[in-house]
């Protein structure tokens, strides 16, 4: 009887751990396929045309996205200066002084925020930068990534900074230096690799954004100077191609498609080299 | 703010860093703490009831009782840490030489009252030489010299400086653990406090590196004031000249170690200290 009964509990234990482990299969196989997917059928169309030439008009093979990459980094670096300063500085504030109702309204808000759907971004963007401007700019584009940085950048911030133990501040605190000192000379130094880390996986998940971008950047055929005209991005130029009726533009959408994921894959990457090397708090 | 020193002023008040004849940092004449009537919530918890005592200057007192008996919270208290919790409630009154401790900027009293805590903590992306800088250089001291001066004469009241003076460049969180804690204890006298607030500061400690610590201590009390929190009973006979034994967020007895550990008044300290509870 007790034989059956330890048979028994084996044998779920058998199929508990085939469970958990098949769907960990799964999980890692989307990303594999979804790389090894977009690999093949980017990597025919990639070339060097493809990171020097503008695009082609209609009809006419060939050409590239030059533009596309370059405005996909300058929006990048755009929404970095909007949003950036303000999720560290209120990550900071979450983390250090976050410890009552207020802190924790702020985080609630970032998580809301966090949850709400791109695309509303990008409508909130529109109504209030290029409707007062009376057309779509890479400041616009540049607004929408950044609003959607905020919430990101507290969180990420606020999650390196509660890392640091709380002994390290109050050690500080114990040499009579007063606090603001104790987070930027200590608590931020301490942080810092983290807090790297932090910035380049947060610049890593706006990049991708379409949907903030249809209608504030918008997209353009050419190179789009200054911060006041419509400018190409990655993501766009992969939605428009990919929807078009042309063999050809599928084949650079998929070649887009392809850049777009060894940045964000080369910038996760590097995010994590970057924390390996964080100085150690035991 | 009345009867303290500006910063600026502690920093620059000693000329004797410069002539290498004369011993390298004055500590402030050593100052007694005085406690009188303390309560202590955290929310709605009473942790301390009614703690009034007396701490000696230039002498060792020990705080010893079982976990959870206030001890730690007590020393909290005298440099007003207690406050980085938001719901610590404290009433009472503390008294630097007379000066309310609850009325003076916590910044300055934590220059006059200094911490060494449980856990050896150095700053992980500091030197051993920025460690003990730190205090002085973050408030404004940039004088190579003086720091230098300043480092070396607080390494060697910790009994340090012989250990490490060949590579203070190197991390501070490469040191053993017993250097590490002398570490700390280095950095807490570099601003050149009065008083010295230890908690369980070899509680993490093998039997040796408590040994170093120890001896310091028994140095030490020339020249400052130290409060330490220790559940060792050993420890508290062999460091401290005066005992108070807490429980239960009460002072049950308090008074010269020797009749403490030899003939306690109250029964519940001889209990404690002959180990038939706690």
């Amino acid at each position: 009887m007790e034989l059956t009964a330890y048979r028994r509990r084996l044998w779920i234990n058998k199929l508990a751990f085939t469970a958990t482990a098949f769907c960990a299969g799964i999980t890692l196989s989307v990303l594999f396929f979804i790389l090894g997917y977009v690999t093949i059928h980017g990597l025919s169309a990639l070339n060097w045309n493809f990171f020097t030439q503008l695009p082609k008009p209609v009809g006419e093979s060939g050409g590239g996205m030059a533009n596309a990459i370059a405005g996909t980094f300058k929006l990048i670096f755009g929404a970095s200066l909007v949003g950036l300063p303000i999720g560290i500085l209120g990550g900071i504030y979450v983390a250090e002084f976050g410890k009552n109702k207020t802190g924790f309204f702020v985080r609630y808000a970032a998580d809301i925020i966090n949850g709400v759907p791109s695309i509303v971004m990008g409508i909130f963007a529109y109504t209030m930068v290029v409707l007062p401007m009376k057309h779509f700019s890479a400041l616009a584009g540049a607004v929408a990534l950044g609003i959607m940085l905020i919430p990101i950048a507290v969180r990420s911030t606020e999650e390196f900074l509660t890392l640091v133990p709380m002994s390290i501040r109050e050690a500080g605190l114990a040499l009579g230096l007063p606090q603001w000192k104790v987070i930027l000379r200590i608590v931020i130094p301490t942080a810092f690799r983290g807090l790297l880390t932090g910035v380049l996986l947060d610049l890593s998940r706006v990049s991708g954004e379409t949907a903030p971008l249809l209608f504030t950047a918008f997209g353009n055929r050419y190179w789009g100077s200054g911060w006041l005209n419509p400018i190409s991005s990655l993501p766009v130029m992969i939605y428009t191609y990919a929807v078009s009726p042309y063999e050809d533009w599928h084949r650079q959408a998929w070649a887009a498609a392809l850049v777009l994921l060894i940045v964000v894959l080369i910038t996760n990457v590097g995010a994590r080299l970057v924390m390996r090397r964080q100085v150690r708090v035991s | 703010m009345k009867g303290l020193l500006d910063p600026r002023e502690v920093l620059t008040m000693n000329p004797e860093p410069l002539t290498s004849s004369q011993p390298a940092m004055s500590s402030t004449p050593s100052q007694g703490i005085e406690a009188r009537h303390i309560n202590f919530w955290f929310g709605p918890k009473q942790v301390l009831t009614d703690i009034s005592m007396k701490i000696r200057p230039r002498h060792v007192t020990a705080i010893i009782g079982p976990s959870g008996c206030g001890k730690s919270t007590f020393i909290r208290t005298l440099n007003r840490m207690h406050e980085v919790v938001p719901s610590a409630r404290l009433e009472g009154e503390l008294l630097l030489d007379g000066a309310n401790i609850l009325e003076l900027d916590p910044v300055m009293l934590r220059r006059r009252i200094g911490m060494v805590f449980q856990k050896a903590q150095p700053f992980p992306t500091m030197s051993i030489f920025d460690n003990v800088a730190a205090g002085l250089r973050l408030n404004g001291l940039s004088n190579r010299l003086q720091l230098e001066h300043i480092v070396e004469e607080s390494l060697r009241r910790a009994a340090l400086w012989d250990e490490v003076k060949d590579h203070l460049e190197k991390p501070g969180t490469a040191l053993s653990g017993g250097q590490q804690q002398r570490l700390c204890i280095a950095r807490a006298l570099a601003v050149s406090p009065a008083v010295l607030l230890m908690d369980e500061p070899c509680s993490a400690l093998d039997p040796i590196a408590t040994a170093k610590i120890e001896e310091l201590i028994l140095g030490l009390k020339k020249n400052y004031t130290i409060v330490i929190v220790t559940h060792n009973m050993q420890q508290a006979a062999r460091v401290s000249d005066e005992t108070a034994f807490f429980l239960l967020g009460e002072l049950i007895e308090f008074g010269d170690t020797k009749t403490i550990f030899t003939l306690p008044k109250d029964k519940k300290t001889e209990d404690y200290i002959t180990g038939r509870f706690g």
